[in-house]
Order: C-alpha cells, then structure tokens, then sequence
C-alpha cells in the first residue's frame, strides 16, 4: 500500500461515493451551526421539504450576533435579536440541540465544542465559518463552507468535493520566552503569503508543534485559513489524548482504549510525500504584530514597518501604500511604542483559559494604561467559569480591564462592540482587513502576551519588556 | 437557478490584490436572514462615506462601471471568510461574473453554487483589462470556457466539468446529492457514530 499522509487518510475513510468524472461524495461526521449562516440554509429545507439527515450529528450555538455585555437584558438591536430568535426557532423545528446562553456550554463555535470533547480524532468536520480548521488541531478535517454546502450536510450529511494538495510545514526547533503558538502562525503567513496556502491542506509538523497545548495548537490551526488553506492539521498525540479524556462526549471506559488506539493511527506514513513543505526555524522567532490590512503583513515586535520606496512598482506596491494610509502608519518606523487605543483578548483564536492566563500573567498587579480601553472576552461560558474559579475575572478587573460574556465580539464586529473610526487595536483575533472590527478602524494582529503588555504600557509593546 | 449562458458586457475594475470578504460585504450587514437585497451593502465602506453619501473615487460609483455584470478585481479575490454573501451581495448588484488571476478558495466554490462564475486568468490578461478600465466590454462564455477581452483577443479559463455542468444546466448540487440516499445510507450503516449530540451533558 502507498504511503499515506494524514489528509489522505481521513479523506480515504470519508468517501461515500464518486462517480467518473464528477466530484467525491464526502461523509461529514459532524457539522456546528451558529446563527449567522445557518438561517437560509434551513429555510432552503423547507422550500424543498427536506428534514435534517442527522440531528445527532449536528449541535448549534449561538457566538457572532449576540452582546457581551449584560445578558439578563434583551438583545437591544432588532435585526440580531430575530436572527438569534430565528436559531431557536430552526433548533426547535428540526430537532438540533442548541447550547444557548445560559446553558452552561454557550461560546464560540471553536471554543464550545472542543471542550465537549466532541472534536476527536479521524473525524471530517464542517461549519459555516472559515476559522472551522481550528478543529484541526486534533488530527480532525475541519474546513470551512458556505450556506449552500450547510444545507447539502443538513440534508444528506455529505458534501460534493475534489482533493487538495498536501503541504507540510514543519516549525523546528523550541520557541523561546515570549514567542507563542500565535506568533508561530503570524511568522508562517508572513513568510508563505495569504494565498500560500490556497489549495491546500497544511499538515503542521515539527518539535514546536509537538510543544504545544491543545490550546496552542487549536491557534495555529485557526489561522490556516488565513494563508487561504481550506484546512489545517496536527496528528494526534498523548497532548491530544490528555485534553481529551475525561470531557462531556469522549469516550468511556474500555471504548476509550480502544478510540486511543485508533487514533494513534492518524498520522502521515514516515514516507508519504506531500506536494509541497516549508520550514520555520521556530527557535528563531520574536513575538509578531500586523501593521497593516491582512495578516500576511506581519513584522517581528522590534523591526519596522516596511518602505514601498524599496519595491518595484505595482499592484503589491499600491496595496502596501494604501495598507499603511489606512493603518496611519509610517514607512520605516519601529512598530513598537505605535499609538492604540484599544486592546482585545478573546476570539476563536485566543479566546481559551490558556489565552486568559497568559493576560493574566502580564496585567497582575499592573494597570491598563489610562489612554486604553481593553476588553477581554471569554471564548465560552466554560471558560468564563474556569478563569473566575481562577481568580483572573478579578485580576483584570484590578487592572481596569472590561471581564464580558462570552462570543465573537470584537473579532468581526457583529453585536456592537467595535471600533470607532480612526482608532487602533492591538487584538488576538484572526483578521485586520480594514473595516474588521469596525468601520475605520485599524487592528494589530498579536498574541495575548503581546496584547496585555501593549495595554499597560498604552502603545505597543514588547511582552518579554513586562516578563 | 437559471442556466448560465453567454454573454456580453461592460466591466466595472477594482485593480486591488486579496480583495477580501470583509470589504465585500462588512460583517455587520451579516445579521440578515433572507439572501436578497444584499447588494445594497456591496462594498459598502468603500462605497460611502461616513455622511453615508457615495465617494465619487471608488471606482465602482463612477459612471462607466454603471451596468456592468463582469467585476476585475486582481490577485487572490475573496480572500477571508466563508460568507456566501459575498456572492449574494454581487449578484444581488447585478454581476455575474468575476475575474481575477486567483480566487480564494471558499468563495471560488460559493460562486459558483450562486451563478456568479469566478473566471481565473493570467497576469497578461488582467493586466489589459485594468489597461482597458471599466465600461470596456467584454465577451463571458462558460460552455467554450473563454472570455473575449476589449482588444479582441480571447483568452481560455478553467472550470471544473462538474460545476460547469451544474451552472449550464441551471441545477444546483444538493439535487444530485440526494440521488445518493441509499449510498449515503449503505456508509452510514457501516459506521458506529462516537456520539449523539442530542444526549446533553452536564453542565
């Protein structure tokens, strides 16, 4: 048998049907729905008469739409309110267990679910939303889609697919202090493109990968989609099986020996090609920040925003012009002690209680700087409870922090927390597209680290500054 | 859906790289629940001012491009999230096709579920139709996977056989997917699932 990577393998054991010349069918083990991309989807089903296939393999919560501030009040923007309403309604009339606020498990999509215990290893996963490849963290094929494909699972849990290419990169070596999971994805992307990755599944490999925590891992594997690969993947390993054990929906008993033995088998062959590899010396890093309008503009905290005066003429060269009059940046100058007036911790991607207890490592007995507003975010109400039994509510609130319930937030800007035109924050959310937190807004992308150490000081900041 | 047949049209230009979802269509216009009317919203910080009056300088406000249904963005179109509205709010405007040397690939496969063809060209061909600038005209056809630039010369795309049969004929996917009921129902039976979402934990 040809060797095989981690990718081909899960793809291999999902394929239900494939006619000549046509797309594979592709079995879909399970599907999160959240309010934002769902409601045509289900009203498609009912155009056509269709039921949900699936129910039992398919869970919704509710994480973009809704405020973070006090939930005891009703939702006070009548547009998000009906969407929100309109999830409750589909739950109900298709039969879909819903973790609404309240429940005790509501969060955002990626944080809810993980902690479940519901993402396991071997599994295909979708989800209206493209930071779905977090799940790929455990050995999981996890990508995003659109509202058609959410009614084509809901309906016949397949969807129709071809093949991506595999491509693996390997991050070598042991992250220094200060470097974290977060700066390990920004430096890839800033090396490979926001369109490196388009194509392709990534399969992250290397001595800093097997490093990581789960939390860390799920970080990079979010991001992926921000160097445009439709997944991202990490074999699972005895990190994996730890987080693991023990959660709401893994297995019990013998059935959980017998699921770790089968796990351990969702791994590249030692001798599977892949189309295309990268390395990253990961001991080499600096924390990372964005200067500019995707996330492929990353710089190291101590370098300097680039010159156009030093590229060729072009469309590049005009994107990096336009980037920087947006962002009020200056060619040229160090990016740390740049001006913000916001910070944001939270976010599929550093909304986890690692993410907290790393803030909350920085902004112990300091104080966010009186020019900053921070906002920090709790990806889920399990970590909500978790960081409070921790004691980190109260020390961000000593700090000056906002402590607020948990969802989306900040990251996109949905439910009304957002920036005001002209104003600069530095958050650990995925994207910094002009306009994402907010019209005229402007975002730096960086870790929780970076963040925290950036609203004490008021301006960036270099977190090892505060180690 | 209605199939997807030839035809000729001015083009409306946005020469900019990784033309990303967010400036498609802002999040916040996201909260609707119905498809339609999203057009009204394309593009919209870059459209309006902050008085929410039109900016004479966007390109797409400027009278050549009035009418066009074929949209020339630049490199890596599409970029960002899975949002099907980015298509919903072009078609909703009136485009019917998008050209661009790459397109991301979440929204590759959303226009197409959505008639909105993404036609993938190379750098020569972008690069004489940014020369040529909106109100240009342009030829689209999908069955010979070609489309005739502004100078005459006609240059050949990509597109998957099965996609293209799907907008040609004018059907859509879930259709043939649900031909495969017993298929789907022979892998399912051979399967134990690890779980049923439906059996709520403790909290």
């Amino acid at each position: 048998m040809t060797a095989q990577t981690l990718y081909d393998k899960i793809w291999s054991e999902h394929i239900v049907a494939q006619r000549p010349q046509e797309p594979v069918l592709l079995y879909i083990d399970l599907q999160l729905v959240h309010e934002v991309t769902s409601p045509q989807a289900f009203e498609g089903l009912r155009q056509r008469g269709l039921k949900v296939r699936r129910p039992d393999r398919t869970i919704a919560t509710i994480d973009h739409s809704i405020p973070t501030s006090d939930r005891s009040l009703p939702i006070a923007d009548p547009i998000a309110a009906r969407q929100v309403a309109q999830l409750g309604v589909n739950c109900a009339e298709f039969g879909l267990p819903l973790c609404a606020p309240g429940s005790g498990h509501q969060g955002v999509v990626h944080v809810f679910s993980p902690e479940l215990g519901l993402i396991q290893p071997g599994m295909t996963l979708v989800c209206g939303d493209s930071h779905t490849a977090t799940h790929g963290a455990f050995g999981v094929l996890a990508f995003g889609i659109g509202t058609s494909q959410v009614e084509m699972v809901l309906a016949t849990q397949c969807l129709l697919q071809q093949p991506s290419r595999n491509l693996r990169v390997n991050v070598t070596g042991r992250l220094r202090p200060g470097v974290t999971a977060k700066d390990v994805i920004l430096a890839l992307i800033a090396q490979i493109g926001v369109g490196g990755g388009t194509g392709c599944v990534i399969e992250y490999a290397g001595e800093a990968i097997r490093n990581l925590s789960m939390e860390g891992r799920m970080t990079i594997a979010n991001m992926s989609i921000e160097a445009g690969a439709r997944a991202g993947l990490m074999a699972p390993d005895e990190v994996t099986f730890a987080y693991l054990k023990g959660r709401p929906f893994a297995p019990q008993g013998p059935a959980w020996d017998a699921a770790v033995a089968r796990w351990r088998t969702y791994a590249s062959d030692p001798d599977a090609m892949f189309d295309q590899e990268v390395t990253l010396d990961g001991s080499a890093l600096e924390p990372m920040i964005t200067f500019g309008t995707n996330p492929a503009m990353g710089i190291g905290i101590t370098g300097s925003v680039p010159e156009p005066a030093r590229m060729a003429a072009g469309v590049e060269r005009d994107g990096l012009v336009k980037a920087l009059a947006y962002m009020g940046m200056t060619a040229g100058q160090p990016i740390l002690g740049h001006p913000i007036d916001l910070v944001f911790v939270g976010s599929c991607t550093n909304g986890r209680i690692e993410d907290l207890r790393a803030a909350a490592g920085v902004l112990k007995g300091r104080k966010v700087a009186p020019n900053v507003r921070a906002l920090i975010v709790p990806g889920s109400e399990v970590v909500k409870r978790a960081a409070e039994a921790e004691g980190l509510d109260r020390i961000f609130l000593a700090a000056g922090a906002e402590w607020r319930e948990p969802g989306c937030s900040m990251c996109l800007a949905m439910n009304g927390d957002m920036l005001q035109p002209g104003q600069t924050c530095v958050a650990t959310s995925n994207r910094n597209f002009e306009g994402r937190q907010g019209p005229g807004g402007r975002t730096l992308l960086a870790s929780p680290i970076t963040a925290a150490a950036s609203a004490v000081r008021g301006a960036v900041a270099d977190p090892r500054s505060l180690a | 859906m209605k199939p997807f047949t030839a035809f000729a049209s001015s083009i409306a230009v946005l020469a900019a790289d990784n033309i990303d979802t967010d400036q498609i269509i802002p999040a916040r216009f996201l909260k609707t629940t119905t498809k339609e009317g999203l057009g009204l919203q394309l593009f919209h910080d870059w459209r309006y001012g902050k008085d929410g009056a039109a900016k004479a300088d966007f390109p797409l406000n400027q009278p050549a491009a009035a009418g066009a249904e074929v949209l020339v963005g630049g490199d890596n179109f599409g970029c960002g999230s899975s949002r099907e509205h980015a298509p919903w709010a072009l078609t909703d405007a009136g485009f019917r096709a998008v050209v661009a040397t790459s397109f991301a690939d979440i929204f590759y496969g959303n226009a197409l579920k959505n008639a909105l063809l993404p036609i993938k060209v190379p750098a020569e061909a972008l690069a004489k139709l940014h020369a040529a600038g909106s109100g240009a005209r342009v030829q689209v056809d999908l069955d010979s996977q070609t489309l005739t630039l502004p100078d005459g010369s006609s240059v050949a795309f990509p597109v998957d056989a099965f996609p293209k049969r799907c907008m040609l004929l004018g059907v859509d996917e879930l259709g043939y997917l649900l031909q495969f009921e017993q298929e789907i129902g022979a892998f399912e039976a051979g399967r134990v699932a690890p779980y049923d979402t439906r059996t709520r934990p403790e909290a």
